[in-house]
């Protein structure tokens, strides 16, 4: 009788309903990819033949030049300067805006709506199109890279730091309010402590990020090893292409170390 | 002086929480607020200095009308006014030294303020405040590394230090063992006395409320129903505080009726 | 307060400072100041250049507003193609990121796997993708299989990366039961493993995806495909007020899909 029973009952890993979720997101998945596949401007028998074209310009790579060594290493020591000094000067500006962009602080809702909007548009544009777009106002040169930098950072750090704001604990607020301490008194005691840490965190995030992206600035004008990089590139020097990259491998190597060393430190 | 005349606390349409308290309260004397939670203790505290908005009524201390100040005068009148708290509410990553002088920051100018540099004065009451409730070996401690009830008493002082003209407390000692409880509450009652200040508690220990205060006032549903001393405070009047809890609110309470509990409902 | 007593010497309180050694808090500061002072003296402005900026500006800004939709089918054309190639290589990247993840966790792999797996993540996020953009544009030609090529790479560093974090966290407890059973390596991966990374992987494909339809707006920039060498040509031709149209449109775009991506996460979790 009750082996009858234990017959009868199936054991399944997904409900109905969920099945059917799941094979109806795999079926628009997989149409999706199709589509892709078929729809783009792709000339397929070059992919097959891309191994092959990826291998020779590794070998006409290959071995690094050493000639330009010290232009090379005088160019990435302005690129970690940009990323630097950029940083520096972006947290001056979205801690502010990070300030209105918090529910809990901001003055009113006019303030919140204008300091998420200076977020997002500043987040969402890539650096190299800022920097793009500074080249063609300000010229090629370090200027520009190093406002792309912080017109990009502003929307990172503004974002990070907006939540860190909202998250924190609401009672040491309450008692600070409670003292009579004007807005500003209650936001140095119970606001800037409890935030100290994820500033931290954040700003040398940020800094990693920039010596990355700084080091393709360049590439569009905005100053640093881009720069030398861009015309390697388009007189086909790819020996001293390699050393470059090998250069840009180094820094960044440098920076997260430098990073990884602050992170211990401070948090 | 304190004087809480007709205070309602209404929130949206429907939700009255306060319906018309009045209480008077002496300088120089330590009253128990008892009552079931969400009687309104908490509320009622805390529209005294309002951290929540009272609806309408009249709140009065040593004469100033608190309930329609703003801004620099709410500050100002807010600094006489200490509140110690269920939770502690302290700056954790802050030192003990630095959440006492919180306390004054209703005096002290912004610039003073970030940069920690405090009138000598102040730092002196600190000290001679925390050596009075046993914490000043703990100045330059993060306020996270003490215990529960050390925490409670760094909240005290900084209530002190704002030199206030009356002192609030939520629940304080809800958040700890018995036995760190009675040293709070015997602190707080003692206080009261060296500085001849008028002290609220909000509390749920009938028997400390008994012990350590000396009048006792009763909440149920947002209306006083119980005020008088806390030997008159008997098993009826428990009852009518707390018996019954889920009964909901009928409208049948009776008043205030001075040093004897109402009828039962 | 309390009543006078005899004066007691004055005490003084200073907060304390956050860098406690005197010596190391003055020499973080000193090489503060000194690297400050060093890189604002090396680098260099021309500033003259600098000075035309404002009028420039006023011009570019003046060009450009308002927006112009005119050619609005290219531009559809060039967001199609930057969608299918964010598509494929998040596809192709997450399918190549789970062997190299698994190569790269400490807890499953064996010294020299976990040095490959790895070094290979590790390589893979070193450049930006601009710059591998460049590359692989130079090896296969303009177009959007560079561009594919690159996001792959970028998704497999960083899916990687994150769903290797993610092994080494798992509770071993779980692997242990398996092994108890008697099951083989891939079933252990499989059903002790797997389930507990998968959830995560899914926040994390969908996370990139959104991450890579932003990044392929950027690798057309120099050649790669996608909106970004639609804008690029615009820029070029000085057709500011299309660039501006393309630029309005790639936030919008980049807007929607953050905030679908977080619906998507939520309603899995």
């Amino acid at each position: 009788m009750v082996d009858q029973a234990l017959a009868d009952r199936v054991w399944r890993r997904y409900e109905r309903k969920e099945r059917l979720i799941r094979y109806g997101a795999m079926l628009a998945t997989l149409t999706l990819l199709v589509w892709a596949v078929r729809d783009i401007d792709i000339f397929w028998p070059w992919v097959w033949d891309a191994p092959n074209q990826i291998s020779s310009l590794g070998a006409r790579m290959w071995p690094p030049d050493p000639n330009r060594l010290g232009e090379i290493v005088r160019a990435m020591i302005e690129t970690l300067h940009i990323a630097t000094v950029a940083t520096m000067l972006t947290i001056f500006i979205a801690l502010p805006l990070a300030y209105i962009a918090a529910q809990n602080t901001t003055p009113n809702r006019a303030c919140l709506w204008l300091g998420r909007f200076i977020l997002v548009a500043s987040r969402s544009v890539n650096t190299i199109i800022w920097a793009l777009l500074f080249v063609a106002i300000f010229g090629p040169g370090v200027l520009a890279g190093i406002l792309a930098i912080i017109f990009r950072s502003v929307g990172f750090i503004g974002k990070l730091m907006g939540e860190a704001i909202e998250e924190i604990d609401r009672r040491p607020v309450e008692a600070m309010e409670a003292t009579g301490g004007s807005r500003l008194k209650v936001v140095a005691y119970a606001v800037v402590p409890q935030v100290m840490p994820a500033f931290f965190a954040i700003v040398i995030l940020r800094w990693d990020i920039n010596i990355r992206e700084s080091t393709v600035l360049g590439l569009v004008g905005a100053g640093g090893i881009g720069v030398i990089l861009q015309g390697s590139i388009d007189t086909f020097a790819w020996p001293t292409v390699a050393t470059i990259l090998i250069a840009i491998i180094v820094l960044v190597l440098i920076g997260e170390t430098l990073t990884g060393l602050l992170r211990r430190e401070a948090i | 002086m304190l004087e809480i005349s007709n205070l309602v606390k209404r929130y949206g349409h429907d939700e009255v929480v306060l319906k018309g308290l009045d209480l008077t309260v002496e300088d120089n004397s330590v009253v128990a607020i008892v009552g079931a939670s969400g009687a309104g203790k908490s509320t009622m505290l805390r529209c005294i200095n309002r951290l929540v908005e009272p609806t309408s009524g009249s709140i009065k201390l040593n004469g100033t009308e608190l309930v329609n100040l703003k801004g620099r005068a709410l500050r100002r009148a807010r600094r006489k006014i200490g509140m110690v708290f269920q939770g502690f509410n302290l700056i954790d990553r802050l030192t003990v030294m630095e959440n006492v002088l919180a306390g004054r920051l209703g005096y002290v100018t912004l610039f003073q303020a970030i940069s920690r540099r405090y009138p000598q004065p102040d730092i002196e009451r600190a000290f001679v405040l925390m050596e009075r409730v046993g914490i000043a070996h703990y100045a330059n401690k993060r306020a996270d590394e003490l215990s529960g009830g050390e925490r409670q008493r760094v909240g005290v002082v900084r209530a002190l230090m704002q030199e206030p003209e009356l002192l609030l407390a939520d629940e304080p000692t809800a958040s700890l063992d018995p036995r760190t409880s009675e040293q709070i509450m015997r602190l707080l009652h003692d206080l009261a006395r060296e500085l001849s200040l008028p002290v609220l508690i909000n509390i749920h220990n009938v028997a400390q409320a008994r012990a350590y205060t000396e009048r006792i006032v009763g909440l149920r549903h947002g209306r006083m129903i119980f005020d008088g001393k806390p030997a008159d405070f008997d098993e009826k009047a428990l009852d009518a505080i707390y018996g019954g809890i889920e009964a909901s609110d009928d409208g049948n309470q009776r008043g205030v009726v001075a040093g004897l509990p109402a009828g039962e409902p | 307060m309390t009543p006078a007593q005899t004066r007691a010497p004055e005490r003084a309180w200073h907060k304390p400072p956050f860098i406690a050694n005197p010596l190391l808090r003055y020499g973080v500061l000193a090489l503060l100041a000194t690297y400050l002072i060093w890189a604002f003296g090396s680098l260099q402005f021309n500033w003259e250049r600098i000075a035309d900026g404002w009028p420039r500006a006023g011009r570019i800004f003046g060009g450009g507003f308002p927006p112009s939709f005119e050619r609005f089918d290219l531009l559809l054309t060039g967001f199609k193609e930057s969608f299918q190639i964010a598509v494929l290589a998040t596809l192709f990247g997450v399918m190549l990121s789970i062997p190299f993840a698994v190569m790269a966790a400490r807890n499953i792999a064996p010294l020299p796997v976990y040095l490959l797996g790895r070094a290979t993540i590790i390589l893979a996020r070193s450049f930006h993708p601009v710059i591998v953009a460049i590359l692989f544009v130079a090896a296969v030609g303009f177009g959007p299989l560079a561009g594919i090529l690159t996001l792959t790479l970028y998704s497999l560093g960083f899916v990687g990366k994150l769903l290797a974090e993610e092994i080494e966290e798992i509770d071993w407890g779980q692997v242990e039961a398996m092994k108890a059973t008697g099951a083989g390596y891939f079933a252990i991966l499989v059903y002790g493993i797997f389930p507990q990374v998968l959830p995560r992987q899914v926040g994390l494909s969908m996370y990139q995806l959104d991450s890579n339809l932003r990044a392929s707006a950027v690798v057309g920039i120099v050649g790669a495909g996608g909106i970004g060498s639609t804008l690029m040509n615009a820029f070029g031709r000085y057709d500011y007020a299309f660039a501006f149209a393309i630029l309005l449109v790639i936030i919008a775009v980049i807007l929607v899909s953050e905030g679908i991506s977080g619906w998507v996460r939520k309603k899995l979790w």
